[in-house]
């Protein structure tokens, strides 16, 4: 067990603790932990935004090289902040119905591409299939989407054949929230585990955790 | 026993926290090192790597942050070191802005452990602002969204990035995430440029992941800690295999080890849970 020298880690590990304080009750020491973070992040992003994004692709080619051509989106992103103006709130549309468009004219093609043509072919059942395995799997998809979707429509009543398929599909829905759930526990556990690693490993120096 | 049922229901919450604290600790001080079997969908991002000729390259996107470290960094390490042991290129990126400090990180953990040297055996760009203005960026030209690396060398004097110009040069790129970025490069690189794209996830994200390795649309998936854990074991052995003694932390696969444990006990709270209520309920 070699305690950590490190006057940083020691920084980690002191917020680490302050911050499960809160398992307790809430407290002035996990409140400072948490508000020092969101500081922390903030500034740290904005930085990097200001060098990686600002600077090279506004400040540098507008006033440095003087590309007259980039005075068109400093114009535009000049209008958000209008909204500090009553008068002149209006101006601020227009930068975000460029975005809008822009936005929407990529994505939607592509969305329903990605979301709806994709999704929908691969649970199309495509005879022969190599094995029984893959058959039952695909079974499986298939009978699991349209007893779903059936369970989502709402413009029949849920009786007789209709309740029996949605009822199907309320148990394809519960697997789903199963895993979903068992998944869940393990990514929250992992967050624990990580910092306990961090507590026990970097901080105390306990070499079998790492 | 019934009454014992009920009372064991209704223990306060702060003792649960102490015993699943317990459970996640002990197993890290006294690891009972679980084997890791690797799943179809880490296997399918293994083996594309693993066959993939030298010199091929493969861009890992660091699109995580600290909050999701624990899950998402181990895996971003086990494969970029994959990726460095069978000669194939990575090109570390991000559209994190904090994802660029974690991601080097692990390039520097590559350089202590496999020897490998910045712009010969990976390049790393860094961060770049716009999501989807990014990835659409890289399937018309690389050079046009990244002109120099994360340390200001252009691109162009890079020898690792020589003949690189977009997708079409770029094997397979794989989104490291805790959010919904790597759907964002499926829409964009895999439905517009047709690129191959893998995901490593966070494992609360991951079930909304698997339709798309069903369609396709990824080549595989790393999800939570235990695919981090099966991925680092993996490589770990080639690195065994090929003689390297001085291995780096198994971070994954002992925290692995305390996450099965702790999976255990939620199980055993969810049966005694359910046990006091019926219990509570009959006596009613």
């Amino acid at each position: 067990m070699h305690i950590s020298t490190d006057p940083w880690v020691w920084v980690a590990a002191i917020l680490t603790l302050a911050i499960f304080t809160f398992l307790y009750k809430d407290n002035p020491l996990f409140k400072f932990a948490e508000h020092l973070f969101v500081g922390v992040a903030t500034g740290y992003g904005l930085v990097i935004i200001y060098f990686n994004a600002f600077k090279p692709n506004l400040y540098q080619p507008l006033f440095v090289e003087h590309n007259l051509l980039y005075i068109i989106p400093f114009f535009f992103g000049i209008l958000y902040f209008s909204a500090a103006i009553p008068k002149f709130s209006y101006m601020m549309r227009w930068p975000i119905a460029l975005l809008l468009g822009i936005g929407s004219g990529l994505s939607i093609p592509l969305s329903f591409q990605t979301y709806i043509v994709e999704h929908t072919k691969s649970t199309i059942l495509r005879f022969p299939y190599p094995n029984a395995a893959l058959f039952i799997n695909a079974l499986i998809l298939f009978i699991g989407v349209l007893t779903v979707l059936i369970y989502f429509y709402f413009s029949y009543p849920h009786k007789g054949a209709i309740g029996t398929i949605s009822r199907i599909g309320i148990i394809f829905i519960m697997i789903g929230f199963g895993a979903s759930f068992g998944y869940t526990v393990m990514a929250r556990f992992s967050l624990l585990v990580g910092r306990i690693q961090f507590l026990l490993g970097q901080w105390l120096g306990i070499h079998t955790v790492m | 026993m019934r009454k014992f049922l009920i009372k064991l229901s209704k223990i306060e919450r702060r003792y649960i926290y102490l015993t699943l604290f317990l459970a996640l600790t002990l197993p890290l001080i006294f690891p009972p090192n679980f084997p890791q079997k690797m799943s179809p969908t880490v296997k399918s991002v293994f083996e594309f790597i693993d066959t993939l000729p030298p010199g091929s390259h493969v861009l890992l996107s660091a699109d995580y942050d600290a909050s999701v470290l624990p899950e998402v960094d181990p895996m971003y390490r086990a494969v970029l070191k994959h990726c460095i042991l069978r000669g194939v290129v990575p090109i570390g990126m991000t559209l994190y802005p904090q994802g660029a400090v974690l991601a080097l990180d692990a390039f520097k953990e590559a350089e202590e452990y496999l020897g490998a040297r910045r712009d010969t055996d990976y390049v790393f760009l860094g961060y770049q602002a716009g999501f989807q203005a990014v990835i659409l960026g890289i399937g018309e030209n690389i050079k046009n969204v990244f002109p120099k690396d994360y340390f200001g060398t252009p691109i162009d004097s890079i020898p690792a990035m020589r003949g690189v110009n977009n997708y079409k040069d770029i094997a397979l790129v794989i989104s490291f995430s805790g959010s919904s970025v790597p759907v964002t490069w499926v829409i964009y690189a895999y439905s517009k440029y047709h690129q191959k794209v893998a995901a490593a996830v966070t494992a609360v994200s991951a079930a909304d992941f698997y339709p798309y390795i069903q369609t396709g649309q990824f080549v595989g998936m790393l999800a939570g800690m235990k695919g981090a854990a099966e991925y680092e074991y993996a490589v770990r052995k080639i690195m065994k295999d090929e003689g390297i003694e001085k291995l780096p932390p198994a971070k994954a696969v002992k925290g692995m080890d305390a996450n099965s444990i702790g999976h255990l006990l939620i199980m055993l709270f969810i049966i005694i849970g359910n046990l006091g209520y019926f219990a509570s309920k009959r006596r009613k």
